[in-house]
């Protein structure tokens, strides 16, 4: 390993290949992809039990370091990491240290000293988890849970398990990702692990305005008109318009957001007939989607949410045994100097 | 050594155990639960010998192990499936294979977590010896002793068969 090795991967995975810590998408390979939703599919299998809880992470603990606010990732985060039997401490970081003037560093060396030995991160800063497990605490796993514009990977990850539930396979599916893509960092990872995991077509639907530059070369097609794009779809995206995010006049209304971009009956009849429709949540009912639809037989929605649960398991659980078999490796070179 | 381990002579053993075992602690509806993937099979097998019907359990102790903090996680676990209630149930806990012990310890805990079933009686297709923990199987197949250089593994499931490796060294 090389100093200026600055590929994801050399982060990420150990020597051998395993995930010690889950930064982003990138450099994955569908193996290791697949790996986690096999994993994850085991995990649901615990949910369904009455007893839900395996001793996998015992006497660890996970610090959820919410940067930014949310409300199911950081709970789905918490009950996951409950459900390995880790302990699990919850910091809200706008009334913590940090707003004493503490730095971010001094902060998570802190926590390090208190012997976690994972932090789930969520930072409006696009790269704060990857800095994080790069220079200031190596010797703890990193769990991105979303990070600026750049990359929200369980949550795209939850999005393959649920797609590969209702469809078998991701082989000659086309997916669609609808809204705003400019702002969005789930639609950067999910394109990225469609096309990893073998989707036939990738079409993003959105005005030109709500398109980051050179959308194409993330590995998918453009479509600016709706009803051209529902043609053929066998699962689509909706995506959640930031309103928070929303800066300067990106759009005229959204009322003229929702004629021409939001997903009503009559817009998913246009689609393949067994077309599953996806929301990563919180759904803005009539701004995006018609409740009808939000709630009707093709809606996957409340089953993102429970398979969330077991996805951040898989990853949780193969990032911990990651860092194991890491320590053991240095361990034993250590021994064999 | 080359010896060849007549797999139905150590089924009839296992089945003439089992029967014995449930007559003497008068069991009447007992279910039966394999340990993937050898201990499966057998559970399979045994559960039509015994007529008992109904569908089988399969565990996977992938996240019940105690080595996780050695070896990190199994890539390759599955779904564990008990498809039927477990609470106050007597069941039939198999496996193809006992040494440590470790794994049943695993599985009676994994078990644990679905119910508190009535009694728990083990069968193991080999006994190697070599126990860490104070546990015992109640039938046997066989009981071998390995030499260091000697594995045992079951093959299956159709058609089942014990195979005697020997390791370069």
């Amino acid at each position: 390993m090389t100093a200026n090795d600055r590929s994801p991967n050399h982060l990420q995975l150990t020597r051998d290949g395993q995930l010690r810590h889950f930064l982003t998408l990138d450099g994955l390979d569908r193996s290791l992809l697949t790996d986690i939703l096999d994993t994850a599919d085991s995990f649901i299998e615990v949910g369904e039990r009455t007893i839900k809880k395996v001793p996998l992470l015992r006497g660890r603990t996970v610090v959820n370091l919410f940067f930014e606010s949310s409300t199911r990732t950081r709970s789905t985060f918490e009950l996951a990491a409950k459900r390995l039997s880790a302990d699990v401490l919850n910091l809200d970081i706008s009334t913590s240290a940090t707003s004493k003037g503490e730095s971010l560093s001094d902060t998570l060396l802190n926590l390090e000293a208190m012997a976690s030995d994972m932090f789930v991160v969520r930072h409006s800063q696009s790269g704060a988890p990857h800095f994080i497990a790069e220079s200031v605490t190596p010797g703890v796993a990193i769990i991105n849970a979303g990070d600026g514009r750049h990359a929200h990977p369980t949550q795209a990850m939850l999005d393959m398990l649920t797609i590969r539930q209702h469809k078998g396979t991701f082989e000659g599916l086309r997916v669609a990702i609808v809204g705003d893509v400019l702002h969005s960092r789930v639609a950067r990872s999910q394109i990225r692990a469609l096309n990893e995991l073998g989707a036939a077509e990738v079409r993003v639907i959105a005005p030109g305005t709500l398109l980051p530059k050179d959308v194409e070369s993330l590995g998918c097609t453009v479509e600016y008109d709706m009803v051209r794009g529902m043609k053929d779809l066998d699962v689509v995206i909706m995506l959640r318009l930031q309103k928070e995010r929303m800066e300067g006049a990106l759009l005229p209304s959204e009322r003229e957001f929702y004629r021409l971009y939001g997903l009503n009956r009559e817009k998913l009849a246009l689609a393949h007939p067994e077309c599953i429709v996806m929301h990563p949540g919180p759904i803005n009912r009539g701004v995006e989607i018609e409740s009808a639809v939000a709630d009707g037989p093709q809606s996957v929605i409340l089953n993102q949410v429970t398979n969330g649960i077991a996805v951040r398991m898989a990853v949780m659980s193969m990032a911990m045994g990651g860092q194991v078999s890491d320590r053991q490796m240095q361990q034993s070179e250590r021994a064999q100097a | 050594m080359t010896a060849q381990l007549d797999i139905n002579q150590l089924l009839d053993q296992l089945e003439n155990g089992l029967r014995r075992m449930i007559e003497d602690r008068q069991v009447t509806d007992p279910v039966v639960i394999g340990i993937r993937t050898g201990g499966v099979w057998l559970a399979d097998v045994l559960a039509k010998r015994l007529g008992i019907e109904g569908p089988i359990g399969e565990l996977d102790i992938s996240f019940y192990r105690d080595d996780f903090s050695r070896i990190g996680l199994n890539p390759r676990v599955k779904p564990s499936s008990l498809p039927f209630d477990t609470e106050s149930r007597d069941i039939l806990l198999i496996d193809d294979v006992i040494m440590s012990g470790r794994t049943i310890r695993a599985a009676m805990n994994e078990i644990f977590d679905y119910g508190r079933p009535a009694s728990i009686i083990l069968a193991t297709l080999i006994d190697l010896g070599a126990r860490e923990l104070p546990i015992q199987p109640d039938v046997t197949g066989r009981t071998l002793e390995l030499d260091a250089n000697q594995r045992v593994k079951l093959r299956g499931p159709d058609p089942l068969r014990i195979e005697l490796q020997e390791t370069g060294h």
